[in-house]
C-alpha cells in the first residue's frame, strides 16, 4: 500500500469474531455472512474505502474494501489454501466459474488466472499451499483508488 | 521424517486400504506391462532417469483439439499394489514441480485400485486446489514404477471417478473442478515438488484450521474429515528405496517456438553420478509457503515467487510494473511489440542469489502455430508474484528438494540451478 494511501488510515477496531461479506453486496451483507470464517478482524479506513481484514482460522488473510457508498468493491486474499470464492464472489461467483472454463478452452495448458470481464477482474495466483488473489468490479471503484492499491 | 519412521507411517496407512477398488473409466487403451525395471538389489544404483518431451500432449487431436503448450509430460506404470502383472503404463503425464503427488483421470484408467478408506471405514475422497481448478475423486494405493525406481503402496488420487460424481460445494468454492481430459489437458499429473506430502499438517487438524481437502464419503454423503500424514497422497519421490530426496529436470535451450524437445527427469540430488549438485546454486525456499525471493526492477517480491513446471510460462507482476501490454484476446498472456531480453535476481531464505535471464515474447506470435509445443518467451501477468513456470527450465538443470530429506547441500526444501 502506498503513502499516500497510508496517510489518513487509523485502527477503528479488532474484534475477536469473524466477518464476510460479498463482492458487490453492502455493508449489511456483512452481518449476515458473519461466522463463516473463524478469526479476528481488523477495520481500517481512508477517505476513499475501508478496509475490512480478516484472519481466518485456515491462516488465509482476507481483506474486503468498502466504499464510502457502504458497497464492497473489491476482495483480496493471501494464504495456504484458496478462501471460500463462492462466499466471497457472492453473485459474481458462478460468472468467475464460467470464464475460468472458458478460458481453459484457450490457455493451452495450466498456469495462475486472470479473468478480466467488462464487470468483474479475478486475479489468482500461487501454487497449492500458497494462494493468493484479487477480484474486484471496475466500475465500482470509488474515485481515485488504484488497483495497485488493493493488495 | 527420517526413513524408519516413514516406512513406519507408510505400513500404518495400508492398515486403512480395504479391498474396494477405484477406476476402471476403460476410455483409454493403455498398454500393460509385467512390471518394469527394478532395483536389482542393495549397492546397484537403479535406473534413475525418466525420459521427458514437451510435446502438445494429449488433447492435441480430436475431439479436443486443444493442443498443449509449454508442458512437459511423462508416462508412469501403476499396477494393483503387490501384482506385478496386473499393470497399466499411462502417457500424458504433466510433470509438475509445483504440487506433490501423483494423480490419474479415471478416463485413463483400465485397472481398478484399491480405494482407501478412513477411520470409519468410509472411502477417502480428495478434493485438491490448483491454482486454476480443483481435482475431485477418491484416494487410491498402487505400486507406481518410474524409470527403475519403484513407490510401493503408494496412496494416489484417482480424478473424475465415476463412483463420487457430485463435487461438493465445499470443494467447488475452490474453483471450477478438472474432472476430465478436456479440463485437465492430462491423463493425469505427477507432482514432484518441495513438500512431501499433498497437504501436511494442516489436513491432521479437525475443525476450523482443516483446509478441507480430504473427505470421507459414506453413501449419506461426503463431508471434510482428517487424514494421517501416512495416508496423504505424498509426493512419490519420497517412497523410493534410493534417489528419494528430490529430482533434477534437465531441458534443453529453446529458440523461440519450437515442435517438441526431450529431456531427463532424474530422481535423486547427489545420489547417483548423474545428479550431483556441481556447481548448482542452492537456494533454500520459506518452508510453510514453498516459495522464494526474486527482485526485479529493483523491487523485491519477498517469499513470493516460485519454480513451477507445471505452468506453462513464466507469469510474473502486471502490464503497469513490467511496461508489456496483455494480448488483446488473452490477457492472460503478455505480447510486447517485440522480444525483450529481461533479468531478475532470485533470492534463497539462505542469502544465496543470483542473476536470471529470461525472455519475454508476443503470446501471439509464439502461439501462431500451436504444432509448437516448446515455447520459449511465453509470459503473462501474475500481479504481485512471480511464477517461474516451464521456460524456466529450458537451458537449466534445475534442482528440486523435498522438505526434510537431506542432500549433500543439506536437508530440503531448496531449489538448485
Amino acid at each position: 500500500m502506498n503513502s499516500r494511501t497510508l496517510s489518513g488510515l487509523f485502527v477503528i477496531l479488532a474484534l475477536p469474531f469473524p466477518l464476510l461479506a460479498s463482492l458487490g453486496g453492502d455493508t449489511t451483507s456483512v452481518q449476515a455472512d458473519q461466522a463463516k470464517m473463524q478469526g479476528s478482524r481488523l477495520t481500517t479506513s481512508s477517505d476513499s474505502f475501508t478496509v475490512h481484514e480478516i484472519q481466518a482460522s485456515t491462516g488465509i488473510a482476507v481483506k474486503e474494501y468498502v466504499s464510502p457508498a457502504g458497497k464492497v468493491f473489491a476482495v483480496t486474499w493471501q494464504g495456504p489454501a484458496h478462501p471460500d470464492l463462492r462466499q466471497l464472489l457472492g453473485t459474481y461467483f458462478d460468472q468467475y466459474s464460467q470464464a475460468v472454463q472458458a478460458q481453459r478452452a484457450h490457455r493451452h495448458g495450466h498456469g495462475p488466472l486472470l479473468i478480466q470481464l467488462p464487470g468483474l477482474v479475478v486475479q489468482s495466483a500461487g501454487h497449492p499451499r500458497s494462494f493468493l488473489g484479487r477480484a474486484y468490479v471496475p466500475q465500482m471503484l470509488p474515485a481515485g483508488v488504484r488497483v495497485e492499491d488493493l493488495r | 521424517m527420517n526413513r524408519a519412521l516413514q516406512r513406519g507411517f507408510f505400513f500404518l496407512g495400508l492398515a486403512g486400504v480395504l479391498a474396494a477398488t477405484v477406476g476402471c473409466g476403460g476410455g483409454s487403451s493403455g498398454t500393460t506391462n509385467t512390471g518394469g525395471g527394478g532395483n536389482t538389489g542393495s549397492g546397484s544404483p537403479v535406473s534413475n532417469v525418466q525420459s521427458i518431451t514437451v510435446n502438445t500432449g494429449p488433447t492435441a487431436g480430436a475431439p479436443y483439439n486443444n493442443p498443449y503448450v509449454d508442458g512437459a509430460f511423462t508416462s508412469v506404470t501403476v499396477c494393483v499394489p503387490g501384482s506385478t502383472s496386473n499393470c497399466q503404463t499411462i502417457s500424458g503425464i504433466l510433470v509438475d514441480t509445483g504440487s506433490s503427488g501423483l494423480r490419474i483421470l479415471s478416463s485413463a484408467l483400465t485397472i481398478s485400485l484399491p480405494q482407501q478408506t478412513g477411520s470409519n471405514g468410509n472411502p477417502v475422497v480428495e478434493c485438491f486446489p490448483f491454482v486454476d481448478g480443483v481435482t475431485w475423486g477418491p484416494v487410491a494405493t498402487t505400486d507406481m514404477t518410474i524409470a527403475g525406481e519403484k513407490a510401493k503402496s503408494l496412496p494416489i488420487q484417482v480424478i473424475g471417478s465415476s463412483s463420487f460424481p457430485i463435487v461438493p460445494q465445499g470443494c467447488t468454492s475452490n474453483g471450477p473442478p478438472e474432472e476430465d481430459l478436456a479440463n485437465l489437458g492430462a491423463n493425469g499429473i505427477l507432482g514432484v515438488g518441495t513438500f512431501a506430502q499433498d497437504c501436511g499438517s494442516a489436513c491432521t487438524t479437525s475443525g476450523g484450521s482443516n483446509p478441507g481437502v480430504y473427505y470421507e464419503c459414506p453413501s449419506s454423503g461426503c463431508a471434510v474429515t482428517t487424514e494421517s500424514i501416512s495416508s496423504q497422497v505424498p509426493n512419490p519421490v519420497i517412497l523410493f528405496a534410493s534417489d528419494n530426496n528430490g529430482v533434477l529436470i534437465q531441458l534443453p535451450s529453446v529458440s523461440g517456438a519450437e515442435t517438441t524437445v526431450t529431456g531427463s527427469l532424474i530422481f535423486g540430488i547427489g545420489t547417483q553420478s548423474n545428479n550431483a549438485l556441481g556447481s548448482a546454486t542452492v537456494y533454500t525456499i520459506d518452508p510453510s509457503s514453498g516459495n522464494f525471493t526474486t527482485v526485479y526492477n529493483g523491487i523485491s517480491y519477498t517469499d513470493s515467487s516460485f519454480i513451477d513446471s507445471g505452468s506453462n510460462g513464466i507469469y510474473f507482476l502486471d502490464s503497469n510494473t513490467t511496461g508489456f501490454p496483455a494480448c488483446a484476446d488473452a490477457s492472460y498472456w503478455y505480447c510486447p511489440s517485440s522480444t525483450q531480453n529481461l533479468s531478475a535476481t532470485n533470492k534463497g531464505s539462505n542469502g544465496a542469489t543470483g542473476s536470471v535471464s529470461f525472455v519475454v515474447g508476443n503470446a501471439d506470435t509464439l502461439t501462431a502455430n500451436l504444432s509448437d509445443a516448446a515455447v520459449n518467451g511465453l509470459a503473462g501477468p501474475d500481479p504481485g508474484t512471480i511464477d517461474w513456470g516451464l521456460p524456466f527450465f529450458f537451458g537449466r538443470a534445475v534442482f528440486t528438494s523435498i522438505e526434510g530429506q537431506d542432500t549433500p547441500a543439506g536437508a530440503g526444501p531448496f531449489w538448485a540451478y
